[in-house]
């Protein structure tokens, strides 16, 4: 029988420690069958650094806290096989670009979610509860463009991914401007102007370059690029009508 | 609006000197290639009101779209934002238009 200490394939991970004066530190870690990014890292912490902070939840991809930088792209580390993305058996893994470093591979969302709000990210209603629910056609090529968006896990990789958030940080980002054309595509939306509105201030819609780095790296296949040319459309649309 | 309106003023202005940009460089290499002086120019240009258009034309559109850029670009490459920078590439704007105007007027008037 083979010794399987000395057969075992390890893989070489570095791992982010510390805050934004923090640096890399190497880990060995046994390789798995279908051992995805998430368990190298659940690994290292319940093996061999105990205080190794990050986050995870559902572990299937659904609730968008696992987000990480990998060998330098930011990816949701629940759905990412190692064999996809391990080079020369050697992984990297940082916390998520463009956001402060709160501790290891934990980032300060706040600034994430904050975007959302000045994006008007909230749904403002038609009706109350006391009213029938409003018949929405699902052919309706409006709500066709906001189906299109609606599935965003809030992972904040489009954010990471974005070049333009790294250089302007009053930016609102892929993922505050999806929510909003999603909105702005909701007729049951009582204020669509006010979306509008809110995503024409400075760092707003206006300023995307459309280098499709959200596109690319959206693990859900939201087209976060194609929503914002919409609302720069809708804007200049809104704008020639005397409505912004 | 100002975001809307800088971003509506840019394409608009984009869009406007496509056209003219190409025709100017037409023009350059007719008068190179064709040996034209100095003096045959400006005797065309002399008093001509549609080259005075069109430059003129190139001139405003060069103004809009030039400044609109480079506040984009500063934006972006350095912390400088605010009402401070709207002025200094509003500035800018007026400079390039009168500089433009000036040379319009000289080869055309």
């Amino acid at each position: 029988m083979q010794d399987t200490a000395e057969t075992e394939e390890m893989l070489e991970v570095e791992i982010w420690r510390g805050a934004e004066d923090g640096a890399l530190r190497t880990y060995r870690v046994p390789r798995r069958e279908s051992q995805t990014v998430l368990d190298v890292v659940t690994w290292v912490q319940r093996n061999a650094e105990p205080a190794l902070a990050y986050r995870f939840a559902c572990r299937v991809g659904m609730c968008g806290s696992c987000a990480m930088q990998v060998n330098g792209k930011p990816r949701w580390t629940c759905r990412t096989h190692v064999a996809k993305v391990a080079e020369g058996g050697k992984l990297r893994i940082e916390p998520l670009a463009n956001l402060p470093k709160i501790k290891d591979l934990a980032t300060d969302m706040a600034p994430f979610f904050e975007k959302w709000a000045e994006a008007r990210g909230r749904h403002e209603p038609t009706r109350t509860r006391h009213e029938p629910m409003a018949p929405v056609s699902p052919e309706n090529p409006a709500r066709a463009a906001a189906n299109a968006g609606i599935e965003c896990i809030n992972c904040a990789v489009c954010y990471a991914a974005c070049d333009v958030v790294g250089w302007d940080g009053s930016y609102l980002g892929p993922a505050a401007l999806n929510r909003a054309w999603t909105l702005a595509n909701d007729e049951r939306d009582a204020d669509r102007c006010g979306v509008l509105r809110a995503v024409s201030q400075s760092g707003g819609c206006h300023t995307c370059h459309s280098h499709g780095s959200c596109v690319e790296h959206c693990p859900v296949g939201i087209n976060p690029t194609a929503g914002i040319a919409g609302l720069k459309r809708m804007t200049l649309a809104a704008l020639m009508r005397g409505e912004l | 609006m100002l975001e809307a309106r800088l971003y509506l003023l840019q394409r608009a202005s984009a869009m406007l000197l496509a056209p003219l940009v190409l025709l100017h460089l037409g023009l350059i290499l007719y008068a190179i290639e064709g040996g034209l002086s100095a003096g045959e120019i400006l005797g065309r240009t002399k008093g001509s009101l549609f080259w005075a258009g069109f430059y003129g034309l190139f001139v405003l559109a060069a103004a809009l779209h030039a400044p609109i850029g480079l506040r984009n670009i500063l934006r972006e490459w350095t912390h400088w934002r605010g009402r401070s920078l709207d002025l200094a590439t509003g500035g800018f704007a007026l400079l390039l238009l009168a500089l433009g105007l000036r040379a319009v007027w000289a080869v055309t008037a």
